[in-house]
């Protein structure tokens, strides 16, 4: 019952080569096709393994001759792109996102060979304000809908998937919504964020911050293709980890910037394409989200790793932290010295 | 306070450190001083900050920092300024989910924070209090993250059935700011009881409810007049005249010394009355609503009684 001819889009980038490789290595599946605009680097190719590259633009009708030609059973969609840096513009991100979405589904609901299709989503749709409950469990209404960004592409394209679900019924449909992902190696806006040498937060506030790691959700992304697990699901690490905890066991220094001077901030930064950190981003920045992980639990018998350990992953494969060792050796010295100078306990020097 | 007493031998047992252990020397505990102790867990905690090496729940609740850092400051003002009174702690269960529904006062909502002081300290099993708390809270800067860290989180519904399904003692004030921003002369008149959501989530959590009269908490900023043109203008509930603010400025913020008494009542079980269905069912739940505002308004009565004066 497992899949034949897999379809994975957005397979020069980083996460979708990489389940590429995975799923090309697997012997029960025939054939995984690969589709992007732009040809994987070298080095990432070689990580492909037997994956046929197919140059297309998922924004062009050819998508669906591909599909048809090849009788593909199942189509992995991870080309729903968070950053306008690397797409050439907030314009053109848009147009990959939903009319690449668009064109996508209606080649899919064309074939008759379809019998799976899975969507890589974020947790992001469920936008982020103060108003929100601690935990996001799949059903619930946000209380904002993301106005712009990535997170509106995000809620658009999930609509336009639900509108496919609807009209093939026989299509089994997993819809992932991944929290932020971290790890050694993988290129986020956030580990670019996390990267600064000094990391801006917004004054008086600690937002939640929930992570996925990159092998965890290649995990989640392969189980969803080769095997049957239709729904909704939040994927991400159990537990949270406050922005300046992560900051702390990254060993980096906080600079808070009032709320208001905050989007100046943030427009210098993306002018100056270091990070870019849309409005969305600077609400999650303060207000953060945390998602119910449980469903995906339960549906997998698996889970991907705690938030905490996903993060020290990170933290261990940029430079280890001396932070740790020198704050316990200065508490060695303190209690060191105070034991050595200490006159002999008495209970009347103890009342003092 | 009771250990400083007593005779502390010089090579006794004494129990490690807590976390601290095994970074701390040895000679701290061989020889067991209090102060040493309390140095030693002092940095333990300040090496955890640094480091980030600490924990905080799903909700962002921070034990380490509450106990250590928060909630001190406030053991003065509990003990020596408000001389709170707690009755009926044994109605508080030691373990499980339970809800404390208690009536709200005071301007600024240090009743709240009294009560959780209350359970952790003087409940046998020092149980924290998980306080749901207005979405006006989680908007504003510093106060928001501290809240989280305090163990608050937002009155909804999902976050009251987590926490009590959880097995948390969660703590509610279901007047709101229509409790806290009352004026004097309506002081001890309960207010509407929002619109009954804890019971809902009572019911379908099985959690028992608790009701729980807090007397003295109105008389620590008597609220004279209520300028609202003004509080709409900076976006606030209310923006209370008392007899020392703004007349004292920030003075203003001291409390008057109010006698407080904190009396949780016999708890109200929930767990036969049909669950989930029964959160379902409106009339069911004002009901409900109605029976816990009336037990907490008939003992303020009894309470208010009983107070000699308002300040003795």
């Amino acid at each position: 019952m497992g899949p034949r001819v897999v379809l994975v889009t957005g397979v020069s980038r980083y996460l979708g080569g990489r389940l590429a490789g995975v799923l090309a290595a697997d012997p029960s599946i025939e054939r995984v096709i690969g589709v992007d605009t732009v040809a994987p680097r070298p080095q990432q190719s070689a990580g492909l393994g037997r994956t046929e590259f197919v140059r297309a633009d998922i924004r062009n009708p050819l998508i669906a001759k591909v599909i048809a030609q090849a009788g593909v059973d199942t189509v992995v969609h991870m080309n729903v792109i968070a950053t306008p840096l690397g797409a050439g513009g907030r314009t053109a991100m848009k147009e990959i996102n939903v009319i690449g979405t668009m064109q996508l589904l209606a080649a899919c609901q064309k074939a008759p060979t379809m019998r799976r299709l899975v969507v890589k989503s974020t947790t992001a749709v469920y936008g982020s304000s103060p108003r929100d409950p601690a935990m996001f469990t799949e059903d619930v209404e946000p209380r904002s809908l993301p106005k712009s960004g990535y997170a509106k592409d995000a809620v658009e394209v999930e609509g336009y998937v639900r509108g496919f679900g609807r009209r093939r019924p026989d299509v089994s449909l997993s819809l992932l919504r991944f929290t932020n992902f971290i790890g050694p190696a993988i290129e986020t806006p956030l580990t670019r964020y996390l990267g600064l040498p000094v990391v801006p937060t917004v004054f008086g506030f600690d937002p939640r911050v929930q992570l996925c790691h990159e092998d965890d959700g290649i995990e989640v992304l392969r189980r969803a293709t080769v095997e049957d697990h239709p729904g909704i699901f939040n994927v991400g690490g159990s537990g949270v980890l406050l922005l300046s905890q992560a900051l702390r066991r990254l060993g980096k220094a906080a600079v808070p910037v009032p709320s208001p001077a905050v989007s100046l901030v943030a427009r210098a930064f993306r002018t100056a394409g270091v990070v870019d950190f849309s409005p969305e981003q600077m609400r999650y920045l303060e207000h953060g989200r945390v998602t119910d992980v449980s469903r995906l639990a339960a549906e997998l018998g698996w889970s991907p790793r705690p938030t905490a350990e996903a993060f020290d992953d990170f933290v261990d494969a940029r430079q280890p932290s001396r932070l740790p060792a020198v704050a316990s050796s200065a508490e060695q010295l303190v209690l060191g010295a105070l034991s050595r100078r200490r006159p002999v306990a008495t209970p009347g020097a103890l009342r003092g | 306070m009771a250990e400083l007493g007593k005779v502390i031998p010089l090579h006794g047992d004494t129990p490690p450190v807590g976390e601290s252990a095994p970074l701390a020397p040895p000679v701290a505990e061989r020889d067991g001083g209090d102060w040493e102790r309390k140095l030693a867990g002092g940095l333990a905690f300040l090496r955890r900050r640094v480091t980030g090496d600490y924990e905080v729940d799903d909700f962002g609740f921070d034990a380490d920092l509450t106990d250590r850092v928060l909630l001190p400051p406030l053991r003065p003002l509990y003990d020596k300024w408000f001389r709170v009174e707690t009755r009926g702690l044994d109605n508080v269960p030691d373990t499980g989910g339970a809800l404390v529904v208690a009536n709200h006062s005071g301007t600024i909502p240090i009743d709240a924070l009294m009560t959780s002081l209350a359970l952790l300290d003087h409940h046998p099993a020092h149980r924290h209090l998980r306080m749901l708390a207005a979405d006006l809270v989680f908007s504003l800067p510093v106060v928001a993250p501290l809240a989280r860290k305090a163990g608050k989180t937002l009155a909804c519904n999902a976050d009251a059935e987590r926490l009590l399904s959880g097995g948390e003692l969660v703590g509610v004030w279901p007047e709101g700011f229509k409790g806290i921003g009352k004026p004097f002369s309506e002081r001890y008149k309960l207010q509407r009881f929002g619109r009954g959501g804890f019971v809902a989530a009572a019911l379908r959590t099985g959690a028992p409810i608790i009701p729980c009269s807090i007397v003295g908490a109105e008389e620590t900023y008597p609220m004279l007049a209520n300028v609202k043109t003004l509080a709409r203008l900076l976006g606030l509930p209310y923006l209370p005249i008392t007899p020392t603010f703004p007349l004292l400025g920030l003075g203003g913020l001291v409390p008057l010394p109010s006698k407080w008494i904190i009396e949780f009542g016999e708890p109200i079980e929930t767990a036969s009355l049909g669950g989930a269905a029964a959160a379902e069912d409106p009339m069911l739940v004002f009901n409900l609503t109605d029976q816990v505002r009336e037990t907490i308004q008939s003992t303020l009565y009894t309470l208010l009684m009983q107070r000699r004066s308002i300040f003795f």
